[in-house]
């Protein structure tokens, strides 16, 4: 961290400060200088805070009506619908609010991809933010489990299944993870306990997540590394605040749609109806959001194999700093990965249509090939790309570009940085 | 900006097609308009209020309804009848109470606070009294079933004879709208089957719209609080974000940058 020292006016904050420095991280959290040329979608990482405290604060106030056990869930649930006040309003927050904070987080995931953020100096705050995204994966599953529906309860069954897919030991672990010989009271009473673990655990991590990020400072559009504070730069308050702020209440408004006039439509249907361990419901599908990961463990034929396949299919993107080998971080100077960047948005897409679909036939081919292409991008293209692709020539300081009104190429001062030859 | 705009739009697409896919078998329910959909839709009172009577006199003797209380009939949103009628309408049904001060259970009329009684003691008993099938609690039915309304209301006009070649067990009748068309419930509607208090014709239609809407509201009591707040809570937040967008144009016009 860039800061000058800073002092305190009043004697008082001087005192204080000089014992814990939180005015000076105050001071450094408003000064801290930020690229002036960031588009709207940096403002993902604001309105993901915004939905962890969403979440949070909604979910301690459902905490304190919903009953965590299996005779009692469900009947507790329509409790906070009918009878607690605005509980419809908090539940309905609460259920769409994950939704919301997967879209965020998959936009914040794609605008990392677009323009290189996960690349040096920077592989710390992917990382951390990757960690983030299983906890949420982690989080989300387990608060579905908790209305102890049909769906809760057999989305439950069907992926601690999965861990009987280990050799050896994975019978005995997934009797240990369900305390029992099935998913029961014991199983839902621990996924409560994590459910409202886990987020803390997440909040811990954005908080380091953030951290990292102020080290080296915001990537940008144009992606080359910048003075800081420079005339390229803003203070954070009030330029970015403002601009986050405008970014968050156009995504409340989606957020708002959602919640008061079709707050069912993300959920499934068969998830109103009460658990019962002996009807099991004709298609398990998971949340949307875990579609593409669902169809990437159908698409191989072996049950420890799809495991590993999903499994791989999240670490992957943990090792993707090494796997791209491009200098070049933004897209917008690279003209082959920009095209292999939106077959993989179309193939992740493709994924989750087919992951909602029953694993047969010619969706069980699509869903085969285009898990194939996801390794594909990730082993192959994206190494091999680094050391192949022409790139275009990067501007010197963002100043350029944007003085220019132009997003991408202003000419003038540029130097000749690509990699070619 | 725009192409921000593109994409999300795109993306909510996406995600609400997918999720429609998911509502399985397609096929083209009955339509009819329901008063209670879009940004202002309220519930029709007189089918609240009708469809109650449909509930009780034909649906609740084999249907159990064990989230509603007497008092929700008289509650702002709902069928709305008065207090003096909710109060005749629970008093008019038996309800068991106790252990009394010898231990002894005992029944009363029934009370604004009670819930709505159940037709069988427990499950097996009803499973025991309709072929081994569970008459599914009527609560939150409409949410628990991929159609919605427009299936439960499809459904109960759906009873035709089997087309050539479908063999019916006993006790098993074939429905048009049904996963599967067999269903263990047989044609209950009739024309004429109920007198409506309010003097409106009884069919087959009118029945079937009034007793789904009052699922509707047994499932979403609280729907129109729900799309009157939404509607506000919408309006507030569009007119903060054109004020914050001015504030932003006019600080981002100290630098020169375009946001």
């Amino acid at each position: 961290m860039s800061d000058q020292e800073y002092t305190p006016k009043s004697r008082v904050g001087k005192w204080f400060n000089d014992r814990l420095p939180l005015l000076t991280l105050a001071n450094h959290l408003t000064d801290y200088p930020t690229p002036k040329n960031l588009n709207y979608w940096w403002t993902f990482g604001g309105i993901l805070t915004f939905c962890l405290i969403t979440q949070i604060v909604t979910g301690l106030v459902l905490a304190m009506h919903y009953i965590a056990h299996a005779d009692m869930a469900f009947d507790s649930v329509e409790h906070i619908m009918r009878d607690v006040n605005y509980g419809w309003l908090i539940r309905y927050i609460h259920a769409n609010g994950a939704s919301m904070f997967f879209l965020a987080v998959y936009i914040h995931i794609f605008r990392s991809l677009f323009y290189g953020s996960y690349k040096a100096p920077r592989e710390v705050i992917w990382i951390i933010g990757i960690i983030i995204y299983l906890l949420m994966m982690a989080a989300a599953f387990m608060g579905y489990v908790l209305p102890w529906g049909q769906m809760s309860f057999w989305g439950a069954t069907v992926i601690t299944n999965l861990f009987s897919a280990i050799p050896l030991v994975g019978e005995g672990i997934v009797t240990w993870l369900w305390g029992g010989y099935s998913v029961d009271n014991p199983t839902l009473t621990r996924f409560f306990t994590l459910h409202y673990l886990i987020p803390f655990l997440i909040l811990g991590l954005v908080v380091l997540h953030i951290w990292a990020l102020h080290v080296p400072g915001n990537n940008n559009p144009v992606g080359i590394d910048i003075k800081k504070p420079s005339k390229d730069t803003v203070p954070f308050h009030p330029y970015i605040v403002i601009k986050d702020g405008f970014a968050l209440l156009m995504f409340m408004i989606v957020f708002a749609f959602f919640v008061f006039y079709t707050p069912n439509i993300l959920g499934h249907a068969d998830n109103y109806i009460e658990a019962d361990p002996l009807v099991t419901p004709a298609h398990i599908v998971p949340e949307w959001y875990l579609l593409p990961f669902y169809a990437i463990l159908r698409s191989v034929p072996d049950k420890l194999l799809g495991v590993v396949a999903m499994l791989s299919a999240i670490f992957i993107l943990a090792a993707l700093p090494w796997l791209d080998t491009s200098k070049i971080r933004s897209a917008v100077f690279r003209p082959l990965y920009r095209q292999f960047y939106w077959i993989l948005v179309a193939d992740v897409l493709i994924l989750g249509y087919v992951g909602a679909m029953p694993a047969e036939g010619l969706y069980l081919l699509i869903a085969r090939v285009a898990t194939a292409y996801y390794f594909l991008h990730f082993l192959v293209i994206l190494p091999v790309l680094g050391y192949k692709e022409k790139t275009l020539p990067i501007p010197l300081s963002i100043t350029e570009p944007v003085l220019g009104g132009s997003p991408s190429l202003a000419p003038a001062k540029m130097k000749e940085r690509s990699k070619h030859k | 900006m725009k192409n921000f705009f593109r994409i999300l739009i795109i993306l909510t697409i996406v995600i609400g097609s997918q999720t429609n896919t998911n509502a399985a078998e397609k096929v083209e329910y009955l339509k009819t308009d329901w008063s209670f959909k879009g940004l202002f839709g309220k519930f029709d009172r007189g089918a609240l209020q009708r469809g109650y009577q449909v509930y009780t006199e034909v649906c609740s003797s084999c249907h159990s309804m064990k989230y509603l209380s007497y008092r929700n009939l008289a509650e702002k949103g709902g069928p709305e009848f008065t207090e003096a009628q909710a109060k005749a309408i629970a008093a008019s049904f038996e309800v068991i109470d106790g252990p009394n001060a010898d231990g002894e259970m005992f029944t009363r009329p029934g009370k604004l606070s009670d819930k709505f009684v159940m037709p069988y003691e427990n499950v097996k008993a009803a499973q025991a009294a309709n072929g081994g099938a569970y008459p599914p609690d009527m609560s939150v039915l409409v949410k628990a079933r991929g159609g919605g309304v427009d299936y439960i209301y499809s459904l109960l006009q759906g009873y035709e004879d089997p087309p050539a070649g479908i063999v019916l067990d006993e006790g098993v009748y074939y429905n048009k709208y049904m996963y599967g068309n067999k269903i263990k419930m047989a044609n209950q509607l009739s024309n004429g089957l109920v007198e409506y208090a309010d003097g409106t014709n009884s069919t087959v239609e009118q029945m079937s719209k009034d007793v789904t809407t009052f699922l509707m509201w047994a499932a979403e009591p609280h729907l129109e609080s729900r799309h009157q707040m939404g509607f506000k809570a919408i309006l507030y937040l569009i007119i903060l974000t054109i004020l914050v967008y001015f504030s932003m144009k006019r600080i981002w016009s100290r630098i020169e940058t375009e946001v």
